[in-house]
Formats: C-alpha cells, structure tokens, sequence
C-alpha cells in the first residue's frame, strides 16, 4: 500500500485546540515539497480535521480545512480514518471531505510496519 | 552502535518531555551510542530560550541542551517557523522583523522542517519526546 521511502504523518489532535494539527500538516507539506511520498492516518480526535463543514474556530484562529484541501496538490492522496474513530465520536463518514480510505484499527499495526518514517503529532 | 535523532516538542517547565529526551540521550551515549542531532519543534522551540531564568535550584535545560552539545558536538535545530510564531529568533530574525530583542543564539540554529526529514533519515531512530 505504502511506497518503501513514504512518510506516514499520525494526527491525533482536532483543530484549534491546540496547534499540533497546524504544524503536523506543515510538516507533512515540507516532506512532499521535497518529493518525498507522504501519507496521512488520522487517529481518534485528530479525525476532526477532516470534518468538511467545519468552521474557522475563535475569532483570529486561522482554519485548517483549507490546508486539508490543499493537500492533493501536494500528492497526499492517502489519508486513513479508522472506522472505530468514527463511532467513538458518532460521526459519519459523510461527514468528512472526500477521498479519506476507512481502515479498521486492526489495520494499524500493519500500516505502521510499511513505514519507516513515522511523525506522530 | 545505534544512530539516534531526537525530535522534542514539549516546552521548559510545562512538559516533561525536555528532561526525559535528556536523560534518554545522556542514557544513550553512555552506552556508546550516537545522538545524530536534536530537532525543537512544537512548543519545544522554547528550549532554546537564552532568557529562561528557573530559580537556581531548578536545572537550567537551556543550558542542559548547551552542555550536551559542548561535550558531544551535537546539532541543536530548532524549526524557524514555529519558533518565530512563539516569539523565539535570533538577532538576524529580530532585525527582519524589526524586534528590539532576540533570545535564540548558537549553539542552537533557526532552520527549516527540512532539517528534521533529514535528520530522520540520517538517523536509525527518531525519538519523538512530546
């Protein structure tokens, strides 16, 4: 699934909390800036990134929706939800922008393997 | 012989991620391994903060950082976009962005996420300490 040089980006915090998913996505846009493959697994509340009719957040906080849809551009094409993250929220996969791949988290480890290069934010 | 990056996104003093990537580095070198760099990013960037002043009872971790670099020539990269954000730079960036003051100096170096890709991959393991 994953090519050997890939960067797997794990996102595990929502927007505007705090701003680990701002800089996790920074990250994952400079390793495919420099032509490295780069895909992403968003895990638990992280998978709030992905809601599509997300706000901008408190008043001056910049959005990161945008930065979500900007991400093909880049050729991140891989962006890995697992469906147990989804029912731990209560949130459809109709919720999300397209293009996301449900895994179940019994996938996870394998995902992991295929890896070498892993950032977890 | 392992090659071992650290990647520390825990501030000074709110987290204790900068003791424990400490400890695990003196931890490494003592059993004849290499740290092939140090990599701030996240709210890790305040480590570098040349005006962190604990109590004197408490370890300065600045100047841990600095004294780990004296002994074994390691790298302190720190990422310029999330430093600058914090209100970290150096005395070129605060001149940039027209500053009265500048808190990052070397041994600790303003550089770019590129640095941590490659410190990755130069590495056999990356340490992440959040």
């Amino acid at each position: 699934m994953a090519t050997p040089d890939a960067l797997l980006v794990i996102i595990r915090h929502a927007p505007h909390s705090s701003n680990w998913l701002r800089e996790g996505l920074d990250a994952a846009l400079v390793a495919a800036a420099f032509g490295q493959p780069v895909n992403l697994l968003f895990m638990g509340q992280g998978t709030m990134a992905l809601l599509k009719e997300q706000g901008s957040g408190a008043p001056g906080q910049k959005a990161t929706l945008p930065t979500i849809d900007m991400l093909e551009m880049y050729d991140i094409d891989k962006l890995w939800v697992t469906e147990e993250a989804l029912q731990g929220m209560h949130l459809s996969a109709d919720a999300l922008v397209e293009g996301i791949t449900l895994i179940a988290d019994q996938e996870i480890p394998g995902l992991l393997q295929q890896h070498t290069q892993i950032l977890n934010f | 012989m392992m090659q071992y990056g650290l990647l520390v996104m825990g501030a000074p003093y709110s987290s204790p991620a900068p003791h424990s990537a400490l400890r695990f580095a003196h931890a490494v070198l003592a059993r004849g391994h290499q740290i092939a760099g140090v990599f701030f990013y996240h709210d890790g960037v305040h480590n570098a903060s040349s005006l962190m002043a604990p109590p004197q009872d408490e370890l300065n971790l600045r100047e841990a950082w600095i004294e780990l670099h004296q002994q074994h020539a390691i790298q302190l990269d720190v990422c310029i976009a999330a430093a600058l954000r914090r209100g970290l730079m150096s005395e070129s960036e605060a001149q940039r962005h027209g500053k009265q003051a500048f808190n990052v100096a070397p041994p600790f170096e303003l550089t770019g996420l590129g640095q941590l890709l490659e410190l990755q991959q130069r590495a056999d393991r990356l340490i992440t300490f959040a």
